[in-house]
């Protein structure tokens, strides 16, 4: 294990391991510091974070955070590691990446950027994040392109997507189709119509697919359904025949955490090649769907690596996107203010969380999205998160989780509302996925201006799609 | 002429139709791309209730006078202050250091905490614990513990502490828009430090008259310590079908 040190101020900080020294390094949240890992000072932060930018990137393919032995998302990151992908980079320490990542972003240079994911390891870039400021983390964020497709295409430059999230607190069919329409007519649902059922089993799962299912069919609207059940629920779906577009599950940044889910990669392997045998795809094959968040290896006390030294959330948070990877998603999302303030306490905290998550899942490969969200004992309001919307429609984003009213009545929080996304998309100048965009014009739902109108109910449009919550 | 049901009620109302299938804000309209100054200022209301739930100050008088036969001992978790308690479950389940409790050597303590709605505890929890105790006769109880930037697991150190055989926790659920008043009511058989939450048995939603009754909640619980007694064991081993509907 090898000490690294700095001065700063007169005074000498030392790190004695990697995951110390990532932990010293990241900026403030609460959940470091319920983990103990939190930099203890301001000092002892920056400090961390100059002796970081001094480190070989290729130090984290050398020595790991999580061991290699005892955990089998560090095999997964190590073992699939694409050396000539990493090469334009191999020599570079941190401070150097981060600073040609600003300079490609800055000459538009998409390629370069994008095209090294397969060459870098969550925690190489979990490390450069935390010398990012935001403006940093949005302007790398915005010129790696991620383009991902099953029904629509995700992640096109200029372009905003949303999931139409229709919960209800007792999964009720009509309750659940009021929600959809009432998403479809103001533009949202282009990234997936994607349902957290109240009860999850396989009856509940299929009958929820089913729904949505037709509802789709019968407007003939290119996107895809999921019902978030856990990955076992929807194996038993598919070996019943139900109509499922996407493999859905929660992962997380480390073997036991993932554990604690009742989640394997075999697991998530076996039902995303369920999926692709059904061939639901038009536009693309990407069948799967991932959400992770900061905290939620924490929460499960799976959060210690190697020697039981705690690893900063963040980090644990980057690992989560190389599970994922491995499974081509269609979509990921981070949940940034869903688990509480215990883990990220204020709208400064979130919004930094998002943006990190954002940049980091980006560079790794994936069609990142994020759920905006917040929590009632959390000091967190409406104000914080339409600035997070909007930073992240600047960086780029693919998606953004948009409920009735900003409100889940079935998990009791708050997300965008689907006037959020119009706004995003107007102040922005950004458009849905353009398959979606297309169906909206044919649906009359557009003005001349291509911006989804404000609807009178008597309109056509509002008539066809409002017969489906009353049959 | 309309003879489609469906389509009679379009033309009578068509939003109505999405607001009656649904309790989400569906169908709110829009002011441009936003809400409408009502729905948005409707929505901040909810918001504002729920937030100023969570941060009211725990008030010991409303619980003291629904409980004027008992004796009431306030004790405060390590949690110095709301911002810490939110930051820090840890220390809302220690004692803060110093407290002193006197060994009751009693079969049942009952534990009122704020948890994340005082607002819960003010307008429940005398109320909720005259019933339980009611339906416990037979059992000697141990002076109620009124307990300040409480979690669920201080019951467990409070119950140790007090040398009792089951502790019952009384607190504030995390406020949501719409019910910024729930109280939850969990029961450890055996409390002492280090108990998990799989080991604990939870009645959620007591908040008549929308949620749960105390009377039946204090049915289910009583139900509960029975069974638990019987067991010598509670949480996920405890099967009482009856009880746990």
């Amino acid at each position: 294990m090898t000490v690294r040190r700095t001065t700063l101020g007169g005074h000498t900080y030392e790190f004695p391991s990697l995951s110390d020294l990532l932990a010293k390094a990241t900026p403030a949240r609460s959940g470091d510091v319920l983990a103990g890992c939190a930099a203890e000072s301001a000092a002892q932060r920056v400090a961390a974070q100059m002796v970081l930018a001094d480190l070989p990137l290729a130090t984290f393919l050398e020595e790991q955070v999580v061991g290699y032995d005892e955990d089998d998302v560090t095999r997964l990151i190590l073992d699939t590691h694409d050396a000539a992908a990493f090469t334009p980079v191999a020599a570079m320490t941190v401070g150097e990446f981060r600073d040609t990542l600003l300079a490609w972003a800055a000459e538009s240079d998409e390629h370069a950027i994008s095209s090294l994911a397969r060459g870098l390891t969550p925690e190489m870039v979990a490390a450069t994040s935390k010398l990012m400021r935001n403006a940093d983390l949005i302007a790398v964020g915005r010129r790696t392109r991620v383009v991902t497709g099953l029904r629509s295409t995700l992640g096109l430059r200029g372009r905003l997507a949303s999931r139409l999230q229709p919960n209800h607190p007792t999964d009720d069919p009509l309750g659940v189709t009021a929600s959809i329409i009432d998403g479809l007519l103001q533009g949202s649902g282009d990234a997936v119509i994607g349902i957290n059922p109240a009860t999850d089993s396989p009856a509940q799962t299929i009958a929820l697919l089913e729904l949505v299912d037709a509802v789709i069919s019968r407007y003939e609207i290119p996107t895809q359904s999921c019902v978030l059940a856990h990955v076992t629920t929807t194996l038993r779906a598919l070996e019943r025949g139900a109509p499922v577009d996407l493999v859905f599950q929660s992962v997380a940044g480390t073997q036991a955490a993932n554990r604690g889910f009742g989640v394997t990669l075999g697991l998530l392997a076996e039902a995303r090649a369920g999926a692709l045998e059904l061939g639901r795809g038009t536009v693309g094959s990407n069948v799967t769907y991932f959400e992770t968040g900061q905290g939620s290896a924490l929460s499960a006390d799976a959060h210690r690596g190697v020697d039981g030294r705690p690893v900063d959330q963040q980090t644990l948070e980057a690992r989560s996107y190389a599970v994922a990877r491995h499974f081509e998603p269609l979509l990921v999302n981070t949940v940034v203010g869903f688990i509480g303030p215990e883990y990220l306490y204020d709208g400064k905290q979130v919004i930094r969380a998002g943006l990190e998550d954002h940049f980091c899942g980006k560079l790794l490969g994936l069609p990142m999205g994020v759920d905006v969200c917040y929590t009632n004992h959390a000091e967190v309001d409406g104000d914080d998160t339409d600035s997070l919307m909007l930073l992240l429609g600047a960086a780029g984003c693919s998606f953004v989780i948009a409920v009735p009213g900003s409100d889940d009545v079935m998990l009791h929080y708050q997300s965008l509302s689907f006037s959020d996304v119009l706004t995003a998309r107007q102040v922005l100048d950004l458009r849905p996925a353009p398959e979606f965009e297309a169906w909206l014009a044919r649906m009359d739902l557009l003005d001349d201006d291509g911006r989804v109108r404000a609807l009178t109910a008597d309109a056509p449009a509002a008539k066809a799609l409002l017969a489906a919550a009353s049959a | 002429m309309i003879t489609d049901p469906a389509e009679m009620a379009i033309s009578a109302d068509p939003w109505a139709v999405l607001r009656g299938a649904t309790r989400a804000r569906v169908a709110l309209g829009r002011a441009g791309d936003g809400l409408p100054t009502a729905r948005e200022l409707e929505f901040r209301a909810a918001h504002a209730v729920a937030r100023d739930a969570v941060h009211e100050a725990l008030d010991a008088e409303p619980v003291r006078a629904g409980l004027p036969e008992l004796e009431v001992v306030e004790v405060h978790s390590a949690a110095a202050d709301r911002a810490e308690y939110l930051q820090r479950p840890d220390l809302g389940r220690r004692l803060a250091d110093g407290t002193s409790l006197p060994r009751a050597d009693a079969d049942l303590a009952v534990v009122i905490g704020d948890g994340l709605s005082p607002r819960a505890v003010h307008e429940h929890a005398a109320a909720m614990t005259v019933a339980l105790l009611e339906r416990l006769p037979g059992w000697s109880v141990a002076p109620v513990v009124l307990a300040h930037q409480a979690r669920v697991g201080l019951g467990d150190e409070i119950g140790a502490a007090l040398g009792v055989r089951a502790v019952v926790v009384l607190i504030g659920e995390r406020p949501g828009l719409s019910s910024a008043d729930s109280l939850g009511i969990y029961l450890t058989w055996d409390p002492r430090p280090g108990r998990v939450d799989s080991e604990r048995n939870c009645v959620s939603n007591v908040r008549p008259p929308h949620g749960l009754g105390y009377a039946q909640a204090a049915e289910t619980v009583a139900r509960l310590l029975g069974a638990a007694r019987e067991l010598g064991a509670s949480g996920v081993v405890l099967k009482d079908d009856r009880a746990l509907e």
